[in-house]
């Protein structure tokens, strides 16, 4: 075997590991996939979505759980967006490079790979009990809004930065102030970007759980929150609920439930990765 | 784009929003009363609570009854501070849980809500365990036990290693178990598969010839076809644990009374007095239903009158 032949070798191993590699991932997916929709497609009806909780694993649905993730996610939304944008735009725009703006830096850097435990405590010492907001479904929002602001924040910074300084410089040149520039140029133009981060951060906590436990989601709430002062169940809640019970039935609930929740996770991502897409060809044009 | 991202929002939040159109069939003639009611506590306590709050639900619409399961210690935390109106326990309230209570001006009655047995299990294929002696118990699950093979248990039985599952220390059933056995709460060894599921030390057993385990009944019930239950041996013969057994205080001892802790403060409020009535009238049928062992009546009348001198006195 010549050098040549050695190299080729080499090479085409190499390809397959990566390919085997990359496959791993995929096929362990696909594997709990497939486990997971064969045990529980057959619960998924218009009566499983529309169902209370109940003891009966045959007649258990999900309703309140979905209502209250739906809830809990809008609510997050509209605590997170102006508090993470904000932020991001003022880290990006306005803070010159000094000490403290580093400091602020390599902190949203932390709070970003912080447990999501942790923000639960959190949230349980400052919200339920300091502010006395109790175990409601305000308190899980803020926790939540807190947990996906470090993603937010980042995000919005990256998107901004991208934004080539060609446009910048024009809006500047026609005599734009910095307020006209941010609002006409910049934010249209990472607009895509933000929301996409946006999106991966919803994605992120609509399957969380140990935070919303220790916050006080409850595993049987037979209704949906009319107030922020309400107490409320979460997907994840209910799943979590039904796969600690002994009746099989309940596992297969558990697994329908598993399966809409990853609907949900799945379209969001989707939508995601949409306006990405298209935010990539608008700057490319 | 805005306005496409606009309209996913609207959707969302419309969603959100829609709200269920209640039923509001009143077939009884009961009168309507409104509030909130807040129950925290035991998982094993959980599906009976559960149960309750859904039934009563079809007869007071307007009650809104939650239940969470955040473990009879965990509830306990909550329930000293006034938080909750009810606890759900699968035991008694420890003492350092009654000093915070008290600490706290919360007062509270115990009520015996079913009856529950914790069975010994092991793999379907394990051929020699069919019962065990409480002994034999203890010296397998004290602290720092030395039994690491089924032969160090019994003489006869193989000579191999021995794979324990039991729940972990955050468990009601944890605490009764090593009460019982070891004659002290908490004291247990520690180098077995501690779960926070009893259904995945289900499965651990179900694969593995060499395993035991401990947990509740219903667990046992459930999977009867999987797993073997041993007989116990307290010294007065042996007892297999089954629905009858519990419900007769045979299977000893490692029978045990489920409870809900009721907040005197809570009480007052007509919504728990009616709830906690129709948890007393339904208990029997329900906790069966969700694999527990109903007392007899007359534990059932007892508690009411419990409940009713609970209220009176406060």
């Amino acid at each position: 075997m010549n050098n040549s032949q050695k190299n080729k070798l080499i090479d085409t191993s190499f390809k397959t590991i990566g390919l085997l590699f990359t496959y791993f991932g995929i096929a362990i997916l696909a594997i709990l996939l497939y486990k997971i929709v064969h045990a529980g497609y057959t619960r998924i009806n218009w009566e499983f979505l529309t169902s209370l909780p109940s003891r009966k694993p045959e007649k258990a649905g999900i309703y309140t759980a979905i209502i209250g993730t739906l809830d809990l996610m809008v609510l997050t939304i509209i605590i997170a967006i102006p508090i993470g944008v904000g932020a991001g735009i003022y880290l990006e725009e306005y803070t010159k490079k000094t000490k403290l703006s580093l400091l602020l830096e390599i902190n949203i850097a932390n709070l970003a790979g912080v447990p999501s435990i942790i923000y639960g405590l959190l949230g349980l010492g400052i919200f339920v009990r300091f502010f006395n907001l109790g175990e409601s479904i305000l308190s899980g929002a803020l926790t939540l809004s807190l947990l996906i602001l470090p993603i937010i924040i980042v995000a919005t910074r990256e998107a901004i930065k991208a934004v080539p300084s060609s446009l910048k410089e024009a809006s500047f040149a026609l005599g734009a102030s910095k307020w006209q520039t941010i609002q006409k140029v910049i934010l249209p133009s990472s607009f895509g970007g933000i929301l996409t981060g946006i999106i991966l951060a919803m994605s992120r906590a609509i399957g969380e759980t140990a935070p919303l436990i220790v916050v006080g989601a409850m595993a049987y709430v037979p209704f949906i929150p009319h107030s922020l002062f309400d107490s409320f169940s979460v997907l994840p809640m209910q799943i979590f609920t039904w796969t600690t019970r002994p009746q099989a039935g309940f596992a297969i609930a558990a697994s329908a439930a598993i399966i809409i929740l990853l609907i949900l996770t799945f379209a969001m991502n989707g939508i995601a990765v949409y306006f990405r897409n298209r935010w990539q060809n608008k700057l490319g044009k | 784009m805005k306005k496409i991202t606009l309209l996913i929002m609207l959707a969302i939040v419309a969603t959100a929003c829609g709200d269920k159109k209640t039923k509001n069939k009143t077939s009884n003639n009961e009168e309507v009363i409104s509030g909130k009611i807040k129950i925290d506590g035991s998982g094993t306590v959980f599906p009976v609570s559960e149960a309750v709050a859904e039934e009563f639900l079809k007869v007071q619409p307007k009650v809104k009854v939650t239940v969470g399961e955040s473990g009879t210690g965990g509830g306990f935390k909550k329930f000293a501070i006034g938080t909750t109106d009810i606890n759900d326990a699968s035991r008694d309230i420890k003492s350092s849980e009654k000093e915070l209570c008290k600490q706290n001006n919360i007062d509270y009655v115990r009520l015996t809500i079913a009856l529950d047995g914790i069975t010994v299990v092991v793999n379907k294929n394990n051929t020699w365990a069919k019962d065990i002696t409480t002994a034999e118990l203890k010296k397998l699950w004290e602290p720092n036990s030395k039994i690491n093979k089924w032969s160090e248990i019994r003489e006869g039985w193989p000579n191999e290693e021995i794979h324990l599952y039991g729940p972990n220390t955050s468990h009601g059933t944890y605490d009764f178990f090593t009460e019982e056995i070891m004659g002290k709460s908490g004291a247990s060894r520690s180098d077995y598969n501690a779960v926070s599921d009893y259904n995945v030390a289900v499965q651990g057993i179900e694969k593995d010839k060499n395993a035991l385990g401990y947990f509740g009944l219903s667990y046992y019930e459930e999977n009867k076809d999987k797993l073997n239950a041993l007989s116990i041996d307290n010294g007065n013969g042996l007892v297999a644990p089954s629905l009858e057994t519990v419900a007769n205080n045979s299977y000893a001892p490692l029978s045990r009374s489920l409870y809900i802790f009721v907040s005197k403060k809570s009480a007052q409020r007509i919504e728990v007095q009616k709830f906690i009535e129709f948890y007393l009238n339904n208990a029997p049928s329900l906790s069966k239903e969700v694999g527990y062992v109903p007392m007899p009546a007359s534990g059932y009348e007892a508690q009411k009158i419990a409940f009713k001198n609970a209220i009176v006195k406060h």
